[in-house]
C-alpha cells in the first residue's frame, strides 16, 4: 500500500441554504493523478478550495501528509493551485510571477533565478521571462500558471479546470503534456474537469461527483467499464440502460428479462440473484444490432436510422417500449439492417455491466 | 435637432456632428469665461474698482510676494493633509465596501451618498454645532471625565482639516471601492496559495492592482481641496487659503485683475496635477 498523502474525512460544506458538499471522503496516494469529475455546480471546485484552504469546511477534516490542516490558512499548507482563470499577477512579468512563492519564502536571488529558469524550461517557456501576462496567449498563460504553482515544490498540486479556456486542439496537446509532467515530477495532482474524455485520458483514478457527493471513485477503466450508478453510466460516454429482472443465474451467466425481451450478462460483472431487479448498462460501441436473432437475446425492434460514425455504422433501433437504442451494425457497413426492417440487439455478456439504482461508492 | 440628424449619419462624421451642441455649451460656459479671466488678469485696476484695458504684467509680479507664496503653500499643505487623511480613511472604507456582501455594500454605499442630498454648508454648520464649546462632543468628553474644560475645537486647524476630509472623502471612497471591486480576487487567493500572509498579499498584490483607483481618488480630492475656501471660513479658521484670497480680491478689495491672476495660477496648478496624473497612466476621471 502506497503512502496516503491527502485524506478528506467527512467533509461537509454549505453556502446559505443548499448543501454544496455532503460527506466527502477521499484518500489520495502519493504521486497519484486523481480527477474530480462532474458537471458544473456538483461541488468539485469547493472541494478543491477546501483542500487549498481557501474555504473552511463546516464539518470534517483535511489531513495532509499525516497532519491535520483543516484550520490552517492557505499560506501554511504545502499545496499549490493552478486557478481556472490562471490568476497570474497582471502587474508582474512572467519571471516575477513564477518567483512569487520563492520571494515570499525569502529564497536568495541566485537560487530564485536558477529555480525560475528551471521551471520555465520545464513548461517550455524559456525566453518569456520578461513578458507581461497580458502579452501571452491563453496556452502560454496556462504554462506560466503551472510553473508558478510548481515552483515551490508542493506536496500536492491542485488544478481547477486548467484547460477549460483553451481550444480543443491545444487542450488535447496540453493534456498529454500535463500527464507527462506529472509522471516526470512524481507530484500528486488533484485535477478538476467536467470533460469526461479529459478525465479518462489523464487520471490514475477518477472521482465522479454529483450534488456534493461522490458517485463512484475508481480507475478510468472501472468508471468506464463498470459504472456503479445510473448517473455515472450516463455521464461517462454513451450507453443504453435497461431495467430488467433476473430470471436465472447459472454457470456464471445471468439471464434477465425486461418488457422488451430477454438478455444476458456475465456474472463476473456483478452479483445477481434470481428475482432481483437490476439495471443493465451497455456502451453504445458494445451494443450490436443484427438482422437475425442471437442466442440468449430477444430484444428486437425497428431500425429508424442508420448513420456513419467514425469507422462504424450506427444503427438506431426503436424497441416496443419506445426506447431508442444506438448500436453498431453487426454485419458491418454493407450488411446493416435497412431502415424500417427488424433488428435484434445483443452484446458480449462479459462487456455489459450492472449498475445499482442508488448511489454506491467503490474506492 | 442637429443631434437627431447626426445620429442618422454613418461613422465618424455622424459622431462628430453629435458633439457640436456639447462643444457649443463648453465654449459658451467654460472656454469664453476662462479666456475672460485670463484677459482680465493682464489688465489694470482702475479707480472705483473698475477694470482698465491697459496691459500689464503687474498682477503676476505681485504673486511673487512671499505673503502670497505662503498662502499658496498653506493651501497646498492643507490639500495634502486632506488627501492623505481621506486616503487613510477612504481606502479601507472602499475596500470593506467592495468585499462586503450585497446587503452591507448597499448600506455602506447609501452612507456615502446620502450626505450629498443635503447642502454642504448646512452639513458644515452641523459639524460646527457638534464641535463648539457647549456642543455634544465636548459634553461627552467632559461627562467621561477626559477633560475638565471644553476643548476649543472650532477654529482650529484640526477642525478645518476634519471638515475638508468630511466634504471630500466620497471622492476617495468611490474610486477606491471601484478599483477593489474590479480587481480579480483570485489573484489575492493565488498569492495566499503561494505562501503569502494576508498583509504581504495585500502589499504585493491588492495595493499595486488598486493603485489606479488610489491615484484617481487622490487627484479627485487634492484638486478641489485647493479651492474649497468656504470650509475654512465656516469652521472659523483664520487660515488664509488661495480660495479665500481670490474671493477677497474679487468681492472685498474689488481688485478683479489681481483676483483673476490668482485664479489663473490656481488653474495652472490644477492642470499641472491632472497632466502629471494622466502622464503617469491615470484613467479618464469622467467616470470612476
Amino acid at each position: 500500500m502506497e503512502e496516503v498523502i491527502l485524506s478528506l474525512k467527512g467533509i461537509e460544506k454549505s453556502f446559505g441554504e443548499g448543501d454544496v458538499l455532503a460527506c466527502i471522503d477521499l484518500d489520495v496516494r502519493k504521486g497519484e493523478f486523481v480527477t474530480l469529475l462532474g458537471s458544473s455546480g456538483c461541488g468539485k471546485t469547493t472541494t478543491l478550495r477546501i483542500i487549498a484552504g481557501l474555504e473552511t469546511p463546516d464539518a470534517g477534516r483535511v489531513v495532509l501528509n499525516g497532519q491535520d490542516v483543516t484550520d490552517l490558512s492557505p499560506e501554511r499548507r504545502n499545496v499549490n493551485t493552478v486557478f481556472q482563470n490562471y490568476a497570474l499577477f497582471p502587474h508582474m512579468n512572467v519571471e516575477k510571477n513564477v518567483a512569487y512563492g520563492l520571494r515570499v519564502r525569502g529564497v536568495s536571488k541566485e537560487e530564485t533565478r536558477e529555480r525560475v529558469a528551471q521551471m520555465l524550461r520545464l513548461v517550455q517557456m524559456e525566453g518569456f521571462a520578461k513578458r507581461m501576462p497580458s502579452q501571452l496567449s491563453g496556452g502560454q498563460r496556462q504554462r506560466i500558471a503551472i510553473a508558478r504553482a510548481l515552483c515551490c515544490n508542493p506536496a500536492l498540486l491542485l488544478l481547477d479546470e486548467p484547460l477549460g479556456a483553451l481550444d480543443l486542439q491545444l487542450r488535447r496537446q496540453m493534456q498529454v503534456e500535463l500527464k507527462r509532467l506529472q509522471e516526470k515530477l512524481g507530484i500528486t495532482f488533484i485535477y478538476i474537469t467536467h470533460d469526461q474524455e479529459e478525465a479518462l485520458g489523464m487520471s490514475d483514478r477518477i472521482a465522479v461527483m454529483r450534488n456534493g457527493r461522490f458517485e463512484q471513485i475508481g480507475t478510468p477503466q472501472d468508471i468506464f467499464e463498470r459504472p456503479a450508478t445510473r448517473y455515472v453510466a450516463q455521464f461517462i460516454g454513451q450507453s443504453t440502460l435497461l431495467d430488467a429482472q433476473v430470471e436465472s443465474a447459472v454457470d456464471g451467466m445471468a439471464t434477465l428479462v425486461c418488457p422488451d425481451g430477454q438478455m444476458r450478462v456475465s456474472l463476473a460483472r456483478g452479483e445477481l440473484r434470481p428475482g432481483e431487479e437490476a439495471t443493465v448498462c451497455v456502451r453504445n460501441e458494445r451494443m450490436r444490432a443484427s438482422a437475425s436473432p442471437v442466442e440468449g437475446f430477444t430484444l428486437a425492434g425497428t431500425v429508424n436510422l442508420n448513420r456513419y460514425a467514425a469507422g462504424a455504422l450506427m444503427t438506431h433501433v426503436t424497441l416496443p417500449s419506445g426506447l431508442d437504442v444506438a448500436a453498431v451494425a453487426a454485419g458491418g457497413l454493407e450488411d446493416a439492417p435497412a431502415v424500417g426492417s427488424r433488428a435484434y440487439l445483443y452484446w458480449d455478456p462479459a462487456q455489459a455491466s450492472v449498475v445499482g439504482g442508488a448511489s454506491h461508492v467503490r474506492g | 435637432m442637429s443631434g437627431g440628424k447626426g445620429a442618422k449619419m454613418a461613422g465618424g462624421r455622424g459622431t462628430r456632428l453629435f458633439i457640436v451642441p456639447m462643444a457649443m455649451v463648453a465654449v459658451l460656459f467654460v472656454a469664453i469665461p476662462l479666456c475672460y479671466v485670463l484677459v482680465i488678469s493682464f489688465m489694470t485696476r482702475g479707480d472705483n474698482s473698475t477694470i482698465q484695458a491697459i496691459f500689464t504684467a503687474e498682477n503676476y509680479r505681485r504673486l511673487l510676494d512671499p505673503n502670497y507664496a505662503r498662502v499658496f503653500l498653506n493651501s497646498m499643505l492643507l490639500a495634502l493633509w486632506t488627501t492623505l487623511l481621506a486616503l487613510l480613511l477612504g481606502y479601507p472604507f472602499g475596500y470593506c465596501m467592495a468585499r462586503a456582501n450585497r446587503r452591507w455594500r448597499a448600506l455602506l454605499m447609501l452612507l456615502v451618498i446620502v450626505p450629498f442630498w443635503t447642502n454642504a454648508l448646512v452639513r458644515l454648520y452641523g459639524w460646527k454645532i457638534l464641535l463648539q464649546a457647549n456642543g455634544p462632543v465636548n459634553a461627552v468628553l467632559q461627562a467621561l471625565g477626559l477633560i475638565d474644560q471644553p476643548l476649543r475645537m472650532v477654529g482650529s486647524y484640526g477642525s478645518v482639516l476634519l471638515a475638508m476630509v468630511y466634504c471630500l472623502i466620497p471622492f476617495m471612497i468611490l474610486p477606491c471601492h471601484s478599483a477593489v471591486d474590479k480587481m480579480d480576487w483570485s489573484c489575492v487567493e493565488a498569492a495566499r496559495d503561494l505562501g503569502a500572509k494576508p498583509w504581504y498579499a495585500f502589499l504585493t498584490v491588492t495595493l499595486p492592482l488598486t493603485l489606479p483607483g488610489i491615484s484617481a481618488g487622490c487627484v479627485l480630492v487634492f484638486v478641489p481641496s485647493l479651492g474649497l475656501f468656504f470650509v475654512s471660513d465656516l469652521m472659523g479658521g483664520s487660515l488664509m487659503l488661495v480660495g479665500n484670497l481670490i474671493r477677497d480680491q474679487l468681492l472685498k478689495s474689488r481688485d478683479w485683475p489681481f483676483g483673476a491672476a490668482l485664479s489663473v495660477l490656481l488653474m495652472a496648478v490644477t492642470v499641472l496635477i491632472f497632466g502629471l496624473y494622466r502622464r503617469s497612466g491615470g484613467k479618464d476621471l469622467g467616470v470612476f
